[in-house]
């Protein structure tokens, strides 16, 4: 009895959209029936708006954005650009990397706002399904991914690891830092650390990125 | 997130100055240890200024022959410059050795310095923590202490600093210059900017409240054998259990600075008289007083290890 009793007024919280916690159960049904008073409500701070434009993939977009929008979201949410994927959301996986003015980053760690004047280049910007870029053949080739979730960062980031090479940025692994890298799949794999892959695709995507390193030296 | 107005910085006295005046503020740079903890609302700033578009980018030399390192130099850049690849390996190293890709070409120099502990407790907000809720506790003394800190450590936090750039600045002996808001310029040694956490473990740095990091100046090259060796739980992309920054010279003098064991960058001078004695001595001086927990007590041993590890590839 007592069980259906507070069954029932869980339910009805629910239906009324009360924001009473789990505990408020064990209260009479009179008190919870009645309308939640003005002084309980929590104010809560209006959004700040900011205007921002920057180009994506070779289009310039002006935006006005929540202060609080990072990178990732605007691109997803309001370019509807869905390629960049939002992983942890908190910089440790990689799924949202995209490469801005050259350099890649975690999109979901930097705020939209930050970025006036940009050029940001995200998956949709690399290739077509017509024409794909080097590194997306590549993937596919050596089936570089398996849900496929965490590729867009990962060929973003492989793209811009080619080129950090290049520049003769050292890394972890590099035995001598006066001397120009090679992209070995030990240099690869130490690069590539910031995009996980929960699938384990990670061997093939060394390939994939290998196969790209050769054809270009 | 919390929402927060926002600005971009047109110098740094306006920054310093708007930080001082506009309480809640807070400066932001690479933003990717800000925003994470902004978004789980353990910062709660209510206006950013972004000091991006100030002019602290660039790496010069210094007429006394060190290197003057911009705020906003970001970590890729500093560890691949060719003077500090050359002259300051240690510097590259320690750089190299944090963090992933990503995150080292939006982190800065003066960020980097800054960032905040990674302490699991400092970031679980239903747990106590009195760097993130002055007087509340501290849940890691008792709790999960694996990768805390086993010097200089206090009742109040157990807390480590996480950066491994740190660790090569304090055995470079790096100084901090800074802006305050009235306008006012300074450099602080970093063995003075960093505090231990004592009874105020949210008060992490020297720095007073607006005081805008414009600059980190390294003297001038010490020569030696600069190595970085980094112990964690996975070969890449994880914070160090314990890290040791070392320099030894060919008559095997050195410095020696170790990360992961201290709430800021550990360095003690006179363990450095030891180097010619071995790690054991060596790591006695600059554990003295050392209080690990049943869970980190293995940190002791290895920075022993790790350090003798490291002479012996300087000799090698």
């Amino acid at each position: 009895m007592q069980d259906s009793n507070e069954l029932e007024i869980s339910r009805r919280n629910l239906l009324i959209g009360s924001v009473a916690s789990a505990t408020a159960t064990a209260v009479p049904s009179v008190v919870i029936a009645q309308p939640v008073p003005e002084a309980r409500t929590i104010p809560i701070p209006p959004p700040v708006m900011s205007k921002v434009s920057f180009d994506v993939n070779g289009k310039v977009h002006a935006l006005e954005v929540d202060t609080r929008t990072t990178l990732l979201d605007a691109l997803r949410e309001r370019l509807l650009l869905p390629g960049t994927k939002k992983g942890c959301d908190h910089g440790q996986c990689g799924a949202c990397t995209v490469i801005v003015d050259g350099r890649r980053i975690n999109s979901c760690l930097t705020l939209a706002v930050m970025h006036e004047g940009n050029h940001i280049t995200t998956i949709e910007g690399l290739g077509t399904p017509e024409n794909l870029h080097p590194m997306q053949a590549a993937f596919v080739k050596h089936d570089g991914y398996q849900c496929g979730y965490c590729t867009p960062g990962q060929i973003c980031s492989a793209v811009a690891v080619l080129d950090e090479i290049k520049a003769g940025i050292p890394s972890h692994v590099s035995s001598d830092l006066t001397q120009l890298p090679q992209a070995t799949a030990v240099e690869l794999r130490e690069r590539m650390s910031g995009n996980i892959c929960r699938c384990g695709a990670y061997s093939n995507i060394v390939d994939a990125i290998s196969e790209v390193a050769g054809r270009k030296a | 997130m919390k929402p927060f107005t926002y600005e971009r910085a047109k110098s740094p006295a306006e920054a310093a100055a708007a930080a001082a005046r506009i309480q809640g503020a807070k400066f932001i740079a690479g933003g990717t240890n800000l925003l994470d903890l902004m978004k789980l609302q353990i910062e709660t700033p209510t206006h950013l200024i972004d000091v991006n578009g100030l002019a602290l980018d660039k790496i010069e030399t210094t007429p006394e022959g060190g290197l003057r390192i911009g705020a906003l130099v970001r970590n890729t850049d500093l560890a691949a410059y060719e003077h500090v690849r050359r002259d300051y390996g240690l510097l590259s190293r320690a750089l190299l050795a944090g963090a992933s890709g990503q995150l080292r070409n939006s982190a800065t120099t003066a960020g980097n310095l800054l960032q905040r502990t990674r302490c699991p407790y400092f970031y679980d907000t239903n747990q106590p923590c009195n760097k993130r809720q002055p007087g509340s506790g501290c849940a890691a003394i008792g709790g999960f202490s694996r990768q805390h800190a086993v010097v200089g450590v206090s009742d109040a936090c157990i807390a480590t600093h996480p950066s491994d750039m740190a660790v090569a600045m304090r055995a470079l002996d790096a100084t901090v210059e800074t802006i305050r808001p009235d306008g006012s310029r300074r450099t602080t040694p970093i063995v003075e900017f960093y505090r231990l956490p004592g009874n105020t473990p949210q008060v992490e740095t020297t720095l007073e409240p607006g005081e805008l990091i414009t600059a980190v100046l390294l003297p001038k090259p010490v020569g030696g054998r600069h190595i970085y060796n980094k112990v964690r739980d996975r070969a890449s992309y994880a914070f160090a259990l314990i890290s040791v920054g070392a320099i030894v010279q060919k008559d095997g003098t050195g410095r020696v600075a170790l990360g992961g064991v201290a709430h800021k960058p550990w360095r003690v001078e006179a363990a450095e008289a030891e180097m010619s004695r071995g790690a054991r001595a060596v790591a006695e001086r600059l554990l003295v007083g050392a209080t690990p927990t049943h869970h980190n007590a293995f940190k002791l041993p290895l920075v022993e290890r790790t350090l003798g590890a490291t002479l012996a590839e300087a000799r090698g």
